[in-house]
């Protein structure tokens, strides 16, 4: 922010921070097309310069796409749903077939993981909307000649959070599914979930409030 | 409010001989895997096949204590502008990371791009302390180096050891194959040009002439040219040359003019959380306050100052570059610059409502620290008062020359109160030379008088004081060389006396913090720093036996380190004990004298006498020479202003910084 030259907003108080918020941030190791924070300013600024100015001062790898003005309202709340894929290298396709199908017909697949509050044991299967096995692209992993199965999810955003691990922890509980090497996963979108099912851009909502507001 | 959204996407490309592919799927695995991945702005990756020399730089303990560290980036900065040299950094894995990479093969790397070190020509390792060491061996066999630098062939890089350390190399001498004295910017270069030569020619001789290249400039240690002959009591007879060739002594690097080296100009920040977050700018180096005890002070005299409008430029582009909202304004006595006034005040007034804060470690006890501090805290922000008195009487701080009165020591802690700061810190050290356990329990009285008068002068029972100690331990290039260090049990006992001395009074001892470090990393630190090649053997045993990280409290095992001693050090007629607690006379060879520091040993010895009989002794840069030795010996001389230069406002530079050709 301070190599972008935004005019950052601080908070009050005898330690001031510097007002940026992170909506629903992808886990440690895990790669992800679309991260979203809220940022708050002194003074209004051009979104597109913003974004511009932001990309040219985050290392490689790290694009800013877009920026927007809020209309107001919570990002955070909009974010209802993550998109995620999971490759799996030396995994046989058919095996993880059959274990999704155990795991989708499933009621509950009880999952453990360490959290800041201690071990906490949870649901990973009510929080899936969708798990789907989606044949090889050519060269997935930069294994070759490896066979990778990849599976696509789809998981809403509840609490304690439903991550890709837990998913895969849930394969093992359900089909003792064990990944020989470590599984790579990127989140694809997330967002808005509309009534069938698929996630909208959150930004979209402050795109549609601007038109309203004629700017 | 703006929004947006941030993917990442795959970063650079990996280098042909990166060990990315086999490390990434171990990171998930690992405790703050971030630590490994690199992409800092600040880091440089060049093209392998281009360079004619590459670096691998270590500092050799976890990223996030040394990727902070100045002379690792300075080197590193020097090294990346040759266009034909490429330099790398590598930090100390965690266990964690360490029994994986074992497990899966994959050697010692650089964060930034991943290389194996193995591969590189120069492998350098910076050593503010001793307890580095098995660190240094973790690195060489994760390498895949062969550890003894007897065992090693052309295909090994040559490793060099610097840093503070190195003035005394000998405990490592087996395993490093030379070490450089002193300053490193200039040395670095050196050492690359007789690299370059001596690879452009074929490398003739292949490493033995290498080493004998780097051993004739005078200032590259190379320890197997150099033979040790024991007495039958254990002490050494003398250390000479092997060979015809290599010089009797080796000297120091001095780097003059700072001016003319305003490194870094673009500092590293890191991805991962560090001790240190913040743009770090030497005022000066070297020091000759004479306090006895201080090695540093001691080994990179003469005092020469960076000048006020170059620590200007440096802040105002390290700030811009880095981002950074913290200034460091280091050296070993900050308050002690020529224009250290005019410093403060330049660019508290250049920072005014930025919410860039400015630190300056206070070192001098008295008034002036506290109008310097009122300056840098003119942005709202206080940052923390320490005073380091060093010694609990003024019988020991005599013996230590550390200058300062109980009467100076109370009135300045009182202004820092009634100048509202609520909490100071006061630092010591326990187990110095002829210390008793008068000397330490006079640290209560102090603090309890601290108190006492701070809560009269400003009618307040809210203010405190810290007084946290340190284990004194004996350094080479020191009048204290000679001295017997403490046995841990007595440092012990003392400091739980101090402890029931400080809560004696329990209206006083509440408003007292106390902090204080066990003596046993103290004395095993004394056997490193004085130790001679024999206790080589010891850190290789302790290394075996699991030994990493010796630095940090939760790692370190005494118990390793005295069975390692016991078990490796009766065979060569010494042990432990013959290492730390004994003093030395003044005939005795030490296993650094063919390692000049420019001091003059009989004036070391005769400052040692000083300080035995409660001598003090001056500070050149305002009293006439005392004849240490180092500028005459070095061809140096102290190097100071005032300059009679201020600092101008700084036009403030505002709105987005969007980059006029935007590459997509």
């Amino acid at each position: 922010m301070r190599r972008a030259g935004v005019p950052i907003a601080f908070s009050q108080g005898f330690t001031p921070h510097p007002k940026i918020s992170y909506a629903s941030a992808a886990p440690t190791g895990v790669a992800s097309e679309a991260e979203y924070l809220e940022i708050g300013l002194r003074e209004p600024v051009d979104p597109e310069q913003l974004r511009a100015a932001l990309d040219a001062a985050l290392s490689p790898g790290l694009d800013v796409l877009d920026a927007v003005v809020a209309q107001g309202g919570s990002l955070a709340d909009r974010i209802e749903a993550s998109h995620w894929r999971i490759e799996l290298p030396e995994v046989e396709p058919a095996a993880l077939e059959r274990a999704v199908a155990a795991f989708t017909a499933a009621e509950e697949v009880l999952v453990e993981r360490m959290t800041k509050q201690g071990r906490r044991t949870f649901d990973a299967r009510a929080a899936v909307m969708s798990i789907d096995l989606i044949p090889p692209v050519a060269t997935p992993s930069e294994a070759p000649g490896v066979s990778c199965a990849i599976l696509e999810l789809v998981v809403r955003q509840v609490t304690p959070s439903v991550r890709p691990d837990d998913v895969l922890s849930g394969l093992r509980v359900a089909a003792d599914l064990e990944p020989p090497v470590s599984p790579r996963v990127t989140r694809l979108a997330q967002g808005t979930l509309t009534a069938q099912g698929a996630i909208v851009d959150p930004l979209d909502a402050d795109r549609d409030g601007a038109s309203i507001g004629g700017r | 409010m703006g929004i947006m959204s941030v993917p990442s996407t795959t970063p650079r490309p990996a280098a042909a001989n990166s060990v990315w592919p086999r490390l990434e799927p171990l990171l998930p695995q690992v405790t703050k895997p971030i630590q490994y991945v690199g992409g800092e702005l600040g880091a440089v990756v060049k093209d392998w096949d281009t360079a004619a020399v590459r670096w691998a730089l270590m500092y050799p303990d976890a990223y996030e204590v040394g990727l902070p560290n100045q002379g690792v980036q300075i080197l590193y900065e020097v090294l990346n502008e040759l266009p034909d040299v490429l330099a790398e950094r590598t930090y100390a894995v965690w266990p964690d990371l360490e029994k994986l990479m074992r497990a899966h093969g994959v050697p010692q790397f650089t964060v930034d791009a991943h290389r194996p070190v193995r591969d590189f020509d120069v492998f350098g390792v910076s050593f503010s302390t001793e307890l580095g060491y098995t660190n240094l061996l973790t690195a060489i066999d994760l390498a895949g180096i062969p550890l003894l630098a007897a065992d090693r062939t052309d295909a090994d890089p040559v490793i060099v050891a610097g840093g503070h350390a190195a003035f005394n190399p000998e405990p490592i001498a087996d395993f490093v194959d030379a070490a450089v004295l002193g300053d490193g910017e200039e040395a670095v270069l050196e050492i690359t040009t007789i690299v370059r030569e001596w690879k452009a020619e074929g490398s003739p001789g292949g490493r033995d002439e290498l080493l004998l290249r780097l051993a004739r400039t005078e200032s590259v240690y190379v320890p197997r040219f150099y033979d040790v002959d024991y007495l039958p009591d254990g002490r050494i007879q003398r250390i000479v040359p092997n060979r015809p060739d290599v010089p009797f002594r080796v000297h120091k690097r001095t780097t003059m003019d700072l001016d003319a080296w305003p490194y870094p100009k673009k500092p590293l920040v890191p991805l991962a959380e560090t001790v240190h977050e913040r743009y770090a700018v030497e005022i000066f180096r070297g020091c000759t306050r004479g306090c006895r005890f201080c090695q540093a002070g001691m080994i990179t005299r003469p005092v020469r100052e960076r000048s006020i409008t170059t620590v200007g430029q440096m802040v105002q582009q390290g700030l811009e570059f880095s981002g950074f909202h913290e200034v460091g304004l280091l050296s070993l006595s900050s308050a002690d610059h020529s224009e250290i006034g005019d410093m403060c005040s330049g660019l508290a007034q250049q920072y005014e409502g930025t919410n860039v804060s400015l630190s300056l470690p206070s070192t001098r006890v008295d008034a002036f620290n506290i109008d310097l501090a009122q300056e840098l805290s003119r942005n709202g922000r206080r940052t923390g008062l320490t005073f380091a008195p060093e010694g609990g009487s003024e019988r020991i701080r005599k013996v230590i020359n550390k200058m300062v009165s109980k009467e100076d020591l109370i009135r300045t802690v009182v202004t820092a109160y009634t100048n509202g700061w609520r909490q100071v810190k006061l630092y010591f050290m326990c187990g110095l030379p002829t210390e008793t356990d008068a000397d330490v329990l006079e640290i209560a009285d102090m603090a309890h008088e601290v108190i006492r008068a701070g809560r009269a002068a400003t009618g307040s029972k809210d203010i405190r004081c810290t007084v946290s100690i340190g284990g004194f331990v004996p350094k080479p290039h020191t009048p204290f060389q000679w001295a017997s260090m403490e046995r841990p049990e007595v440092i012990d006992h003392r400091l739980k006396l101090l402890k029931q001395a400080i809560n004696a009074d329990r209206s006083l001892g509440r408003a007292i913090g106390f902090r204080y470090h066990d003596g046993e990393p103290s004395l095993i630190e004394g056997l490193l720093s004085r130790g001679d090649r024999r206790v080589g053997a010891v850190i290789r045993r302790v290394w075996e036996n699991g030994g990493r990280f010796d630095g940090w409290s939760e790692h370190f095992s005494y118990q390793r380190w005295v069975d390692a001693a016991a078990e490796v050090l009766p065979a060569f007629g010494v042990d432990l004990d013959w290492y730390t607690i004994r003093e030395r006379d003044e005939l005795e060879v030490l296993p650094w004298d063919h390692l000049d520091s420019g001091l003059d040993k009989d004036w070391l010895w005769q400052d040692w006498q000083d300080a035995l009989v409660e001598y003090e002794q001056d500070d050149c840069r305002w009293t006439p020479c005392f004849d240490c030795g180092v500028c005459p010996s070095m061809d140096t001389e102290i190097q100071i202003g005032p300059t009679g230069r201020k600092l101008l406002p700084l036009t403030p530079v505002n709105g987005l910084k969007v980059p006029t050709a935007a590459p997509q």
